[in-house]
Parts: structure tokens; sequence; C-alpha cells
């Protein structure tokens, strides 16, 4: 095999690859945006393809979930959590990056794995006995439990996130505003915080899709249908006893989900970036 | 009184000793270089006398005060940064204005400084650009109207023209010697160059893995080094150093001619050279070569001028002298500069 | 060490300590006080809603407790989990857990390195790959189990209309007879739907944190080993994968994470079905403390995860400290 055919079928290989990695990634999006679309008689008869609209797409279903179910409520209640959440998360994790980046010494700046580790402690371990804190508190059934529980969440997650991006202000910088005559406080507000608004800014985006992800806690701490968020709402309230409104819940799963992954993927290389390791600072000479 | 005081610091990081107790004071004015191999511990210790580290031991005075537990805006003292340190969200004007905004000085007075360390450097046109879109040169200029915008007590460089190609360097060399004259405040400039330290300081002090090796004008350190680590460093091309005996015997490269070329000269040390090769520099030549008899088969290097180069053979041993007046001799076992021994 | 001069300045003095300083060090400037400052609303947050529920978690497991009565809290001892331990649902919980966490696992590791290789290149339309690919990440966990559920529906899934296309399902054909596959109601359809699921959501991680690592080898180690001769398959077992071990492992280590504690795709799919094939701890501790209202009990079950999930930290925090030199 020669030179040329082997690339040709290098990138062809690639290509292939890639295409079916996407698929796979999409295809159950795809099905949900499809599926929104359809008439009934299109939708439930097995013979037809299901890719294709044998009837021509609909909008009631659309429409009756917004009409017809507490749809519009979920988003609402996810909104109001998601909007103080952040604000709480900002408040809490913005500073405790810093600090760890750039006061707390050598193992400060390299905590981020330990960090991440907390985000990553699974709800069903804490579930029940923040159950119960949150009963004794009064909070059970409204939407104030979640916004108490979900920085537990959102709080090491953006914190691990930050503390990449507090890393990457060139300490030069801050050094600078040092001896330029501003306290580490000042070096904090004038400095850092401004060079890190990036960073600040997807922390906004993951602190809001965050709230909006979990289930275990939405299911277990709130059982009024009003103060439902939209991950336990959808699942639980557009079933009624055994029958499905397919279309509905799709829609209503779609037009949550689609824009969380264009946020999130647009947001893709500062992912990365908070996993990647800064390279070690060459010995002072 | 000195403007710079350091007392005895001494800076361990974990197991690594970085300073091992410097003293050190600077003379009213000067331009002080310091210079040492990388690792020497010259970046340590002007973040030291900045404020940015604390020493395990020892002080740090200022205008006789002693400054070591205060932070580094409670010093006056000016920092340029190797990397230049400029802040990528602010314009060039705003970056000169910075340290102003910290001593809370009105603006009118803030906006007249600026113009006139703007003028002083020759950037004026360049206010309202951001670093991203500056030329090194440019940027370096921004990091010195910074440093001088607020007439510090002292200003510290570290090694400011690394980062610069070798053609800008000469001019920037130039020019920030020019600067200091013109403003009259004492400077401390770190620089791992040899060249340039001695090139630019009133006074070059010579560090090597933590401690001062020796400090003193460069006259001084080129005719007069206290240490075999000094001969070594200093010059181009460095020292000879050849082990003869009890002692180390050194002489600089211009210092060695061949007899053949200076019949005339008295009160010389001799030594059998075979010249290996000849290099054509221009001005003069060097010739390598080694030196049999006692001193081993050392490694030597002359620089020769184009009168003594026709004596010179390639190939065959020779005599070559140096006057003894030119002969520095040094402890074999801790390299400090000791008396005259026979040679 | 003194100096050592031949001429010249320069104090000749010993070690001095610092003097004392009449001038104040304001808070402003003290590192370590304005660091702890800042620090502590997080640390002060983090350990009273998760620590303190954790310790929470071993009292009520320890105790009697209800949901018709949660604060009732008589000391039972380790009854509860000796109570647990002897239903025969734990057993095959716990086998469930371990079967369908490790198959998600491996899974998931032969994936992510793949994924990785096509997203360490540059090409076109990379941005609307990375959007494409992050999608069963950034989700929310609970409308991608709904898609799901709808995507394998024993009647109309698009996956079985395609089967049935290519004459793989169906009457005298391979997957047959029937005209569907019921995933969800046949024991390893449905533990096999759950682990796809699984690697499905967590694919997207996995392959960021490998993918900051694949990204800090240098090009020029390939050019080298092209020039070397080395084929593609070599230049994976030998150059990369031994470069990405150490991220691999986090990557896989912190996925135990997520999915050994997960059950909202249990609990929204196949709920635990069919019979008990899929019904795993967590999931089992829902059912148990919520539903079923003995909150000291699923306190107990929940318990049970916790030394698996402490053992994946201890190592995955190794892995990384080590990584990081």
């Amino acid at each position: 095999m020669n030179v040329r055919t082997m690339q040709i079928s290098r990138t062809v290989g690639f290509y292939v690859a890639l295409v079916l990695f996407c698929l796979f990634a999409v295809f159950p999006a795809l099905w949900m945006v499809i599926t929104a679309f359809k008439q009934n008689s299109d939708l439930y008869d097995p013979m037809n393809n299901p890719f294709l609209f044998n009837l021509p797409p609909t909008l009631t279903h659309i429409e009756s979930l917004f009409t017809q179910t507490n749809y519009p409520i979920f988003l609402w209640n996810s909104f109001i959590i998601g909007v103080i959440v952040v604000a709480i998360t900002l408040v809490l994790a913005v500073p405790a990056a810093y600090s760890l980046a750039r006061l707390m010494g050598h193992w400060g700046e390299h905590s981020s794995i330990a960090i991440f580790l907390v985000y990553l402690i699974p709800p069903t371990l804490l579930f029940i006995p923040l159950y119960e804190i949150v009963t004794v508190l009064g909070a059970a059934n409204t939407v104030w439990s979640l916004i108490l529980v979900y920085p537990t969440i959102t709080v090491p997650f953006c914190t691990w996130l930050l503390l990449s991006f507090f890393r990457s202000v060139p300490r030069e910088v801050e050094e600078a505003a040092l001896t330029d005559g501003w306290s580490r406080v000042g070096v904090f507000f004038r400095v850092a915080l401004p060079l890190a608004l990036p960073g600040i800014t997807t922390c906004i985006v993951f602190a809001f899709a965050l709230s909006l992800s979990d289930y275990i806690y939405a299911a277990v701490f709130v059982s009024r249908t009003a103060s439902r968020t939209v991950s336990a709402g959808v699942p639980t309230e557009l079933i009624r006893g055994d029958i499905y409104y397919w279309q509905a819940l799709m829609a209503a799963t779609a037009i949550v989900g689609i824009p969380l992954a264009v946020v999130y993927g647009l947001l893709f290389n500062w992912l990365v970036k908070g996993f990647q390791v800064e390279l070690p600072r060459s010995p002072r000479a | 009184m000195a403007i710079l005081e350091v007392r005895g610091v001494a800076k361990h990081f974990g197991g690594f000793s970085a300073l091992n107790g410097i003293d050190l004071a600077t003379r009213e004015g000067e331009f002080l270089t310091i210079v040492g191999p990388s690792g020497c511990g010259k970046t340590t210790l002007m973040r030291v006398i900045a404020g940015l580290e604390k020493p395990t031991a020892g002080a740090v005075l200022l205008n006789g005060k002693v400054v070591t537990p205060l932070p580094p805006r409670a010093r006056n003292i000016a920092m340029v940064f190797q990397s230049y340190a400029l802040y990528p969200h602010m314009s060039v004007a705003d970056n000169i204005a910075f340290p102003l905004k910290a001593r809370r000085v009105p603006k009118a007075e803030r906006e007249r400084r600026i113009r006139w360390a703007a003028g002083v450097l020759g950037i004026g046109a360049l206010l309202h650009r951001r670093p991203a879109r500056l030329s090194g040169g440019e940027k370096q200029k921004v990091a010195l109207a910074r440093a001088i915008v607020r007439k510090p007590s002292l200003f510290i460089f570290d090694e400011p023209l690394s980062s610069l190609d070798a053609q800008v360097r000469a001019m920037a060399r130039a020019e920030l010697r020019q600067l200091h004259d013109r403003t009259g405040v004492t400077t401390v400039y770190v620089t791992h160059d040899q060249i340039e330290a001695v090139g630019l300081g009133d006074r070059v002090a010579v560090m090597q893995a933590g401690a001062l090796r020796q400090i003193g004008s460069p006259q001084e350190l080129y005719y007069e080094p206290a240490n075999t680590f000094v001969a070594g460093f200093i010059g181009t091309p460095p020292m000879n150093l050849l082990k003869h005996a009890g002692a180390t015997v050194g002489f600089r490269p211009e210092h060695a001619m061949p007899r053949a070329a200076v019949p005339q000269f008295k009160d010389v040390a001799t030594f059998q050279v075979c010249i290996t090769r000849v290099e054509f520099l221009g001005s003069e030549w060097l010739a390598y070569g080694t030196v049999d008899g006692e001193f081993g088969n050392a490694k030597v290097l002359c620089k020769l001028r184009e009168e003594a180069i026709g004596k010179v053979k390639v190939g065959e041993v020779q005599e070559f002298v140096v006057p003894r007046a030119q002969l520095r001799f040094f402890d074999k076992e801790t390299g400090r500069r000791t008396v005259p021994a026979p040679v | 060490m003194r100096n050592e001069t031949v001429l010249g300045g320069g104090a000749a003095g010993g070690y001095e300590e610092p003097s004392q300083c009449s001038e104040h060090v304001a808070i402003a400037d003290r590192d370590g006080v304005v660091g702890t400052i800042m620090l502590a609303p997080a640390v002060i947050y983090v350990i009273a809603l998760v620590a303190v529920p954790f310790f929470l978690a071993i009292a009520l497991s320890l105790s009697d407790a209800t949901v018709g009565n949660p604060s009732a809290h008589q000391f039972v001892g380790f009854d509860n989990f000796t109570s647990v331990i002897y239903e025969a649902a734990f057993t095959f919980a716990l086998r469930n857990s371990i079967i369908i966490t490790a198959a998600t696992l491996v899974l998931l590791t032969v994936l992510t390195i793949l994924q990785v290789e096509l997203l360490a290149c540059d090409f076109p339309g990379k941005r609307t790959a990375q959007i494409l690919l992050i999608l069963p990440w950034a989700m929310p966990v609970a409308l991608a189990a709904i898609g799901w559920l709808w995507l394998l529906d024993s009647e109309f899934s698009p996956i079985d209309w395609l089967l049935r296309a290519v004459g793989l399902l169906g009457p005298g054909t391979v997957l047959g007879p029937a005209n569907n596959l019921y995933y969800l109601g046949r024991e390893w359809l449905g533990i096999g739907a759950v682990v796809v699921i699984n690697v499905w959501r967590t694919l997207p991680l996995s392959t960021i944190i490998v993918l900051a690592g694949r990204t800090a080898i240098p090009n020029e180690v390939y050019e080298q080993a092209e020039l070397d001769g080395a084929g593609y398959f070599r230049t994976l077992f030998q150059i990369t994968l031994p470069a990405l071990a150490i991220l691999l492992i986090v990557a896989i280590l912190f996925t135990v994470l997520v999915i050994f504690g997960d059950m909202t795709v249990v609990a929204l799919t196949t709920r635990g079905g069919p019979g008990y094939a899929t019904e795993i701890l967590p999931y089992w501790a829902y059912l148990k403390g919520i539903q079923g209202g003995a909150l000291s009990q699923g306190a107990a079950i929940a318990l049970f995860l916790f030394p698996v999930l402490l053992a994946a930290s201890v190592l995955a925090l190794r892995m990384a400290y080590r990584r990081e030199g």
C-alpha cells in the first residue's frame, strides 16, 4: 500500500470514527427533537419510518406542554433556584479559589483534585440525612431546601474550576501590583479578579447548569408540584398513570438539555484547562 | 547613610538553601549590578529586598529603617520584572497610573506625572494601547515608566534585558544607564551576563550558590579577583587558572605572550606552551594551547596582538611569558586569593 | 559565611535578628490571614452541609428513625446493618452495583481512549463536534434518562426499527423472532441498557480529563515516532497510553464515584427491574429509606457505598499527586 492510499484511508477512518462517536452522543437528543414535532398517528405507527415526518410536523404538543402542564412552573422554579444558587456560589467559591491558588501555599495550589472529589461525593450518600436536616429546618417541600443544598455541589465544582483560572494569572503581575503599592486584598480586586473574569463567567454558567441537573435532592425534598424543578417535575408530572405523553416529554427534555449542551460545548476548552496541571516553575535564579 | 542594607539575610526553601547569609550595603545613588550564574540566588535576594519573600534569617534596611516584616507596599521600592509584568487588562496610561492610584495621588498630579514619565521614555504615543499590542522594547519602556513615575528610594531591575533581541539590548542598556544618571535613584540591577554587569555597574557584586563572592568596582573584580570563582567568571575570555604545587596560579589571556615577541621583558614567569589552534578575532587573535611540565596538561587561552601572532608556531612547544606583576595566586583548596608563591 | 572582599565595601556582620519594628502590619497585607478569611465561608458551608450530614448518616444508620418520625433517635447499634445484610436483596444489590460499574468502566476506558485520539487532532468543525460530544454530560441526568426510556421503548424504539429495516430483527432473523427487543424487560438487556446509558453520559467527562493530559504530550514525540517508523497502533500502545495512564486511572476512579453512587438512571428507566436485575445499592437505599419510610435502614444501605467511594477517592488523589510530582 503506497503512502497516498494510507493517508487517504487514515483520513477516511478518522472521519468515520468521528461521525460514529458524534452520532452515539447526540442520537438521543436527535430523537427527542424529532419526536417532539411528530403527530400522534405518525409517531405511534410502528410501520412508519421514525426518522421521517410521514405526516407534517406539528407544534401542538409543544403548545400543550406550555399551556396544559406545569412545565412553565418547573422552568420558573429552576430559574429562580439557579439564580440564587449562582449568587451564593460566587460569594463562596471565588474568594475560596483565590485563597487556595495564591495564599495557602503549595498544598492549596495543588488541591484541585481533592476539591473535585468533594464535588463527586454522591447525593445518594447524603440525601437521607440531608432530608432530615431540611425537614427539621422547615424547608422541606419548598424551593429553599434546594437553594440550601445545591451549593454543596456547585461550590466545590466552581472552586475547582476557578482554581485553575486564578493559577493562570501570572504571578509576576500580582507581585508587580504588590510592589506598586497595593495590599493583597487590593491585588485580589484590581488584578486577579479582572483577569479571571472568563473563569467567573464560566462559573456562573456551570453553577446554573449544575443546579438544573440534580434529580435526587429535587425528587426527595420536594413533592409539591408548585415547587418542583424541571429535573424532578418532568419525569413525574408529565406521566398520567401509565400514559406517557411522549411528544411533550421529549420537548420538555430537549428545551432544557440542548441549550445546556451548546453552552457546555462552547466552554469545552475551559473544562480541559481545569484538569491541566501547571507546568513546574523554573527554579529561582 | 546607605539606602539599602542587607544584613545576614538567609533564605531556605525546605531543604534547599537559596541564600546563605548575605551582607550588602549600597552607596548613595550608585548603580550596583548583581551577577551570577543561574541558581545563585540573585533573584531570591531581590525578592527578599522587595518584600515578596520573607527571609529565614537576617534583616533588610531601607533608609536606615528595618523593613523586614513589612509588606512590599510599605517599602518605597520600584521593581522591574524580567517579564515586565504589565497589567494586561489596562492601557499603558493606566499601567503607569497604577502605583499612583495606590498612593491616592490626586488625578491632576497623576496625569502630570504620567506625561512626564512617558516623555522621559519616549512612549507618549503609546498611552492608549494595551500591552498585548506592544513590542518587547516598548513593553520594557512602559515597565520603566511605571517604575520611575513615583520617585522611589530604590530601583530593582531583575534581568530586564534578557527578553530582548541582541541588537535592541545594547541600545536599551545605554538608555537604562542614562535613565539612572538622570534620576539619580540608587539602582540594583540583576543579570546573569557578566559583560553587561561589568559594563553597566558602578560596583559589581558576584554571587554564587547563595553567597556573595565579591563586591567592588569592575576594575577591582577584573584585576584583583578575591577567589577563583570571580577570576573565572569575570572577563571574556576568563582568567587562566593553573594548578601548581601548592597553589592555583592565574593570569589573564592578554598577559601571556610568546617569549620571542617580548625579549625585553624582565621579571616574568615562563611557561612551556604548545599552541594547538589560533582564531582571528579582528583586533586580536585567540590562541588555544596546553601547558606542559609542572602544570600537567592544563589548557590555556592567550589573547595576542597582531605583532605577537607572527612569533607563534602552531603545534610546537614554545616558551611563553607572563609578567610576574600580572600573576594572581589562589589557595588550592578554598580558591581564595593568597600571597604570591614561587613559580 | 562572610563576604570575601579584597577591596570594596560591604558590612562585615554576622546574622542579625529582625529588630522590633514599630509599624503594624495591616491585616490586608497578611497573606495567611487574608487567605483564611477568604477560604473560611466555603469550607464552613461544605463542612456544615456535607461533613455533618455524613456523620448524621452514620448516626441515622445506628438509630431507628423513620420518615414518619425522623427525629426519633433510639440507638439500636448495628441492628440496621445486620438486618440489611441478611436480606436477599442485599446480595443482589451489591452484585448488581459491582457488575454494572465494572462493565461501564471497561467500555468507558476503550471509548475514552478512542475519543481522546480523535479530539487530540485539529479538524474543521471541531467546535461543533465538541458541542455534540459533550451533550451527554451536559444534559440533566433525569431528562436524559427519560429520553433513553423513550429511545428504548418496547414498542416504538427507533433502534428496533433500524434493526428491522436491515433485517436483523423480526421473525426468522438473528435477533428475532419478536419484532422488538425488550430492552428494559429482559435481564441482560436491562443491565446492558443501564451500562450503555452510564457509558454514554460519563464519556464526555472522562474524555475531558484524559484530553487534558493528551494535549500535554509534545508533538515532537509523535514526529520522532513517525521518523522511527512506528505505525498507528504501536504509537498508541507504546507512547500515548503510558503517558496517559495516570490520568486514565483518575478518570476511571472519578467514573466509579459517579456511577457507583448514582440512582437516577435506574430510578427512571428500569426501576430496578426486570425483577431485581438492575436494583443497585443506592436505588435500594432510596426504595427502603424514602419510599419505604425506613430512614435508618436506607442510611445504613447508603453507607455501604462509602468504602468503595473512599477507596476510589484515595486512589484518585494519590494518582493525581503522583502526576503533579
